[in-house]
This record gives structure tokens, sequence and C-alpha cells, in this order.
């Protein structure tokens, strides 16, 4: 075997693992449109709120401190302490909840009934919100992200693999980053799934995904499950954020994150949680060996940014629900 | 006595089916073109010409091109940042091609190529409906945005990647480059925006805007009783796509001078035009006009208040911003979901009973 297959090979693997990565995103989405018809787009803004959020309480800064220095004069930036980790999360998610709480006491309580493209629209207008609220509180400068992810190649598999391919292959270089991200991101779907199918709220979750009026009428509370339906989201975003930001630092082309997953929800299906998954690893995977094998040989590379949109756009004209999407039956 | 149609009798059916049934409406709009530009074009400095005019104008077009397509026709589109740089690349083209072209049929022609373009990326919307035709558009952004970016053909193997107008005139006046004066280039695209406007009223109450707007409210139903959806989406793309076109023909060649489509022509472009619509109102000219007004005043209001009152650092002032915006959109579209064409309209229905509202 040429050291070109092993090659091919390794861009394999490399793109099944992106593909976990805007899976994680991709879930998010696929949470809140089950649970509210509303198709999120501030969840890859959330991602960076709650990546930024993390490493604010891990260094100790203080609050819209900018801000502060600018009204007051003063000159203030970081308490002084450093939070552990594991600290820093819980605290983290805390905030993540409150804001699934305030998001649906200001927005969506006062949304309900609406059209989708004005629920969307609203959720434009949230992202701007925290993407504003989020450099404010904690500033715009690109910051490191380390909640103790080993990181960078590993080296046992690349030493071990390396006799596959002969005196110019160097074995598969796959990074622990990424791999850890497969180990938690599938965590997180076993865990979603037994969440939905074995706990009451769980049910009461996918009561309300099929049938909003059905389940008010048995008494379930929409408002409280919107509230628990944007925690989960907040959680599953703060994983996606660990994850990219511990990978490029957390920086604003983090909120850019949720753009790449809006392809992998179009091929699963906006309702599908396997989907989400299936979706991710069809685009990671089909956008690295299209660029591997077509896209920096014949077209001059960077086809990353369009393939997933094109390959979804083909895969929709012949199955307009994605893969795993409840069938569109349309009425008059 | 004055925003009555009492006492206002039509006498012919042209009448009867004009645009503004209303006298009061009637001079109101004819004072507000007047103005423009009999009086407009004197007081104009540079300033104010490149801040707020040009873009109101420019982004005017192109409002207006997207309500055609979202809500006259209900099909959501992201892609019109990539539409905007078809018609920016094709002006360039066009202006290195044939130098002795003129100008109004380089911006026209870039509309026209545009249409072609859109029309392609339109035809998926007859399989793939709603938030799938919206997310598809956006391959068409990433796409094209990709493709100038790429094929050094597009911007004729310049070194640096950008494309820059080169200098032409109407009428002996200077429009595009760097010897434009201002109001020559605002009466340039004021009289695209007066054609386009006109033009967009008309078509949207005759029959292809029926046909788009039966579609809208239900594609089926609109399918039986006889309106072709092939033909109604397809028009509704080319024709949105040929205002987009001009727009970004008009952005490119009239108000930045020069270009990196990246930077000009991205996914936020798009996301901005879609703020106009939604604020201004789906499915009025006027809330386009209203809507572009309202996203291009605000931030520069705000920019000013915050960086020339208060003295804050712009970066402070530009996150402000960025809350501020996602916050009055939030609001606005609780307040008002149907925009500010809503609140015109419920204000003219107030006026009309005023002072007696019972």
């Amino acid at each position: 075997m040429s050291a070109n297959f092993y090659y091919g090979i390794e861009v394999f693997l490399n793109g099944m693992m992106a593909g976990v990565l805007y899976s994680l995103v991709a879930l998010g989405f696929v949470l809140i449109f089950k649970a509210s018809g509303i198709f999120n787009y501030a969840q890859g803004v959330m991602a960076l709120f709650a990546a930024l959020t993390l490493v604010g309480f891990q260094n100790g800064q203080i609050p819209f401190s900018h801000l502060i220095n600018a009204i007051f004069g003063t000159n203030i930036h970081h308490f002084g302490w450093h939070m552990p980790a594991i600290l820093a999360i819980i605290f983290t998610l805390m905030v993540m909840v409150l804001f699934a709480y305030l998001v649906e006491k200001f927005v969506l309580k006062h949304l309900v009934n609406q059209e989708p493209i004005i629920l969307f629209m609203a959720t434009i207008g949230l992202a701007y919100f925290m993407e504003g609220f989020g450099d404010l509180m904690w500033g715009a400068d690109i910051k490191k992200l380390d909640v103790g992810i080993p990181q960078g190649g590993n080296i046992w598999l690349e030493e071990k693999t390396a006799f596959l391919g002969g005196p110019d292959f160097y074995g598969f270089y796959l990074d622990n980053l990424d791999m850890w991200a497969t180990v938690c991101a599938g965590l997180l779907v076993v865990s979603l799934v037994l969440f939905s199918q074995y706990t009451k709220t769980g049910r009461a979750l996918r009561a309300v995904a099929d049938d909003h009026q059905a389940a008010l009428s048995v008494g379930i509370s929409l408002r409280a499950i919107w509230v628990i339906v944007w925690s989960i989201a907040g959680f599953v975003a703060l994983v996606a954020g660990i994850m990219w930001g511990s990978k490029s630092g957390v920086q604003f082309s983090l909120s850019l994150i949720a753009l790449k997953a809006l392809p992998v929800l179009m091929l699963g299906g906006f309702t599908s949680i396997p989907g989400a998954i299936v979706g991710g690893l069809i685009i990671g995977v089909g956008e690295k060996m299209f660029e591997f094998l077509i896209g920096v040989p014949f077209l001059g590379g960077a086809t990353e940014n369009w393939f997933a949109y094109m390959l979804a756009l083909l895969f929709l004209v012949f199955r307009p629900q994605g893969l795993f999407g409840e069938k569109i039956i349309e009425r008059v | 006595m004055l925003y009555r149609e009492a006492g206002d009798f039509k006498t012919t059916y042209a009448k009867d089916q004009q645009t503004f049934p209303i006298a009061f409406d009637r001079w109101g709009y004819r004072l507000t073109l007047a103005f423009a530009v009999l009086v407009v074009p004197f007081i104009l400095n540079d300033y104010w010409t490149n801040a707020v005019v040009l873009p109101f104008l420019i982004y005017a077009i192109a409002a207006i091109g997207l309500n055609i397509l979202t809500g006259y026709c209900g099909q959501v589109s992201l892609g019109s940042g990539g539409f905007m740089a078809v018609g920016a690349y094709a002006a360039y083209k066009l202006m290195t091609g044939f130098p002795d072209l003129n100008i109004v049929f380089v911006i026209l022609l870039s509309g026209g190529i545009t249409a072609l373009v859109g029309m392609l990326f339109g035809l998926p919307s007859l399989r793939i409906k709603g938030f799938y035709l919206a997310v598809a558009t956006l391959a068409a952004q990433f796409f094209l945005v990709w493709l100038f970016n790429k094929v050094p053909w597009f911007y004729n193997y310049s070194a640096s990647g950008q494309i820059s107008a080169p200098e032409r005139s109407l009428f002996g006046f200077a429009v595009t480059g760097a010897n434009a004066h201002p109001a020559t280039s605002y009466l340039f695209c004021l009289g695209f925006v007066f054609v386009l406007a006109w033009a967009a009223r008309n078509l949207t109450r005759g029959a292809n805007g029926r046909k788009w707007m039966a579609i809208r409210d239900m594609d089926i139903a609109a399918e039986i009783i006889g309106v072709d959806p092939l033909k109604a989406k397809l028009t509704a793309f080319g024709v949105s796509s040929f205002y987009i076109g001009i727009a970004g023909a008009l952005l490119f060649a009239v108000y930045l001078g020069a270009a990196e489509v990246g930077e000009a022509f991205g996914i936020e472009k798009s996301f901005l035009i879609l703020f106009m619509v939604i604020i201004g109102g789906l499915g009025s000219i006027f809330g386009s006009f209203a809507g572009a007004a309202f996203m291009i005043l605000m931030p520069v209001l705000l920019k000013n208040i915050m960086v020339g009152q208060m003295g804050w650092p712009t970066d402070l002032a530009s996150h402000f911003q960025f809350v501020i915006v996602g916050g009055l959109i939030i609001i606005f579209l609780i307040v008002e979901p149907h925009g500010l064409a809503q609140l015109w309209r419920l204000a003219k229905e107030k006026l009309r009973l005023w002072p007696f509202p019972h």
C-alpha cells in the first residue's frame, strides 16, 4: 500500500473527529428545535459565551471591567485568584441555566405563536446581543482555554502505526484533543438519549416535541420545559465551547461554528438526534476527503468553506426532509 | 381634516387603482421626491453622503430585492451577500472589459447576470422549503464568495485580489472613481432607487405579484388554482437577484470604489439585509426603505453618541452597539413583528379617524 493511501485514511479519521465536533453543535440546535420549533441561530454564540465565561471564572477576571474602567476611570481587571477547572465549569453551568431562564422570561414568552421566521430572527437578535454582551463582560481579546485535556498529536499511536506505509509514512497523526472530544460527544449523546427515554422530565420533553397543545392539556408546563431545554442546550454549548476553545482559543470565530453546524442539520434532519451525529460524520469526512482528493489538487484549496453546504443542498433536492427528519406531509 | 379619502372622487379606473389613493399621501410622496431631487444634492456634504445617504439608498434597493423574494414570495434567503458580490464582480468585469459601455448599462447588465445566477440557485426551492431552503441559500453565499476569491480571472489577476472601480461618467459628470462629487453619486443612486422602487411597487400589485403572494400563503393551494410554482418561484428569485445585483454593483462601483469579496460581501451582509426587511416589514416596499434607514442610521447614531459624546474607546462602543442592535431587534419583534411598515399602516388608520375615533 502506498503512503498516500494511508494519508487518505488519516484524513478520513480526522474528518470523523471534526464531524463529531460539528455534531456537538448541531445537537444543541436539534434539542431546541424539537422542543420548541425554534431554529436557534444563537447556538454558536452560546458556545462562545460559555467558553468566555469559563475562562473568565478560571482566571478570576472581573466582569465588565472594561466598561467600569471606561465609566469611572478606574483600572481594575482581575480578582487575583485562579479557580480549579471543575469548579469553574459548575459555575459556568449555573450561568447558562440562568441565561436559559432569562431567555424564556424576556424573549420566548413574548413570542409564543409567532411565525417560525420571526422566532428565527429573534434568535439572530439574541446572537448579536450575546456576542456584544460576552465581549463587554469579559473583553474581546483571544483567550487560552485549558481545562486539563491533553493536546497535541498522539505519539503512541503515531509510533505504533508507522510500520504500515513504508519509508514515506510516519504513522497516523491524530490529535489527543479530538479523540477526547469524540469520547465526550459519545458520552453526551448516550446520556441525552438515556435522559429523554428513561426520566420523567425526558418523557415530558418528548411529549412537548410531539405536540405542544396535547402536552399542555395533560399538565406539562411548557415554560418549564423550555427553560430545561435551553439549559441543556447551554450545557451542550459549554461542552462544544470547551472542545473548540481548547483547540483554537476562545475568540469571536468560535461563534461561526454555528454556521458549520447548519449543513449537518440539513443533512441529518432538524428533528433527529441520531441525524445530527450521522450528518456530522458525513459532513466532517466528506469535506476533509473532498479537500484532500479534489480541493487541494484541482481547485486551489479552501473548499471546506462551501463543500458542506453544496453537499447538503444536492442531498436535499433528493430528500427534502434530510436523512432522519420526519416526513413532510403537506395538506391544503 | 387633512387625511381623508372623503370628497376625493375617482372618475376613472386609473385613478381608482392608483398607488396612493389619498390626496395627502400623494402630495407627501411628490414633496419627498422633489425634496430629494431639488434640495438634498445642495446640502449634502462628504460625511453625510458616505456615512448615511449612499448606503441608505443602495441598501434600500437590496432590501426591496430581498423583500420581493422573502416578503412577497415567502422564500427565505440568506444568500444576499453572495448575490451582491455577483453584481459587483459583474460590474467590474464589464467596466474593465468594455471601457466604452455606458455605466447605466453596466449596472443594469450586472443586475441581469445576477438574476441568472439567482435563478440557478433558486432551482432547489422547488423541492426544499422553509428553513431548509434558508440554509441551502447559504450554499450560494459561501460558494460565490469562495469562487470570487479563488479564480483570478474575476479580479483580473490583480496582486491584491481586490477589485477597484475605474472612473466612468454620465453626461460629463464622474459618477464612479475618486473624482465623483457626492451630489452626482447621490443623484445617480437616487435615479436607480426611484425607478426600481416604482417598478417593484407595480410589479408586486400586478399578476406576478399576486402569484408570488399566492405561493407565499400556501404553495399547494396556489398550484391547484393554476399558479405555476416553477415560474412563480423562479421569477421571484430572478427579479429579487436583479435588484440585489444592482445594489451590489452600486455598492462596489459608486460607494466603496474598491472591494475585497470576503470583507465587503460576507455573511454579515446577508443578515444585515434580512434585518432590514424584517424590521421594515415583510411584504412592503415602504418597509424596505424604513428598514434600510433604521439599520443604517442607528449604528451611526450610536457611534456618535458613545464615541463622540461620552468619549468611550471604540472597541467598547462597538460591543455596546452589538448589544443594542441585538436587543432592539428582539424588542421590535416582540412589540411589532410586522415591522415599521405596520406601525405606519396603523398610524394612517388612526389618522383617518382622527379626531373622532368612535
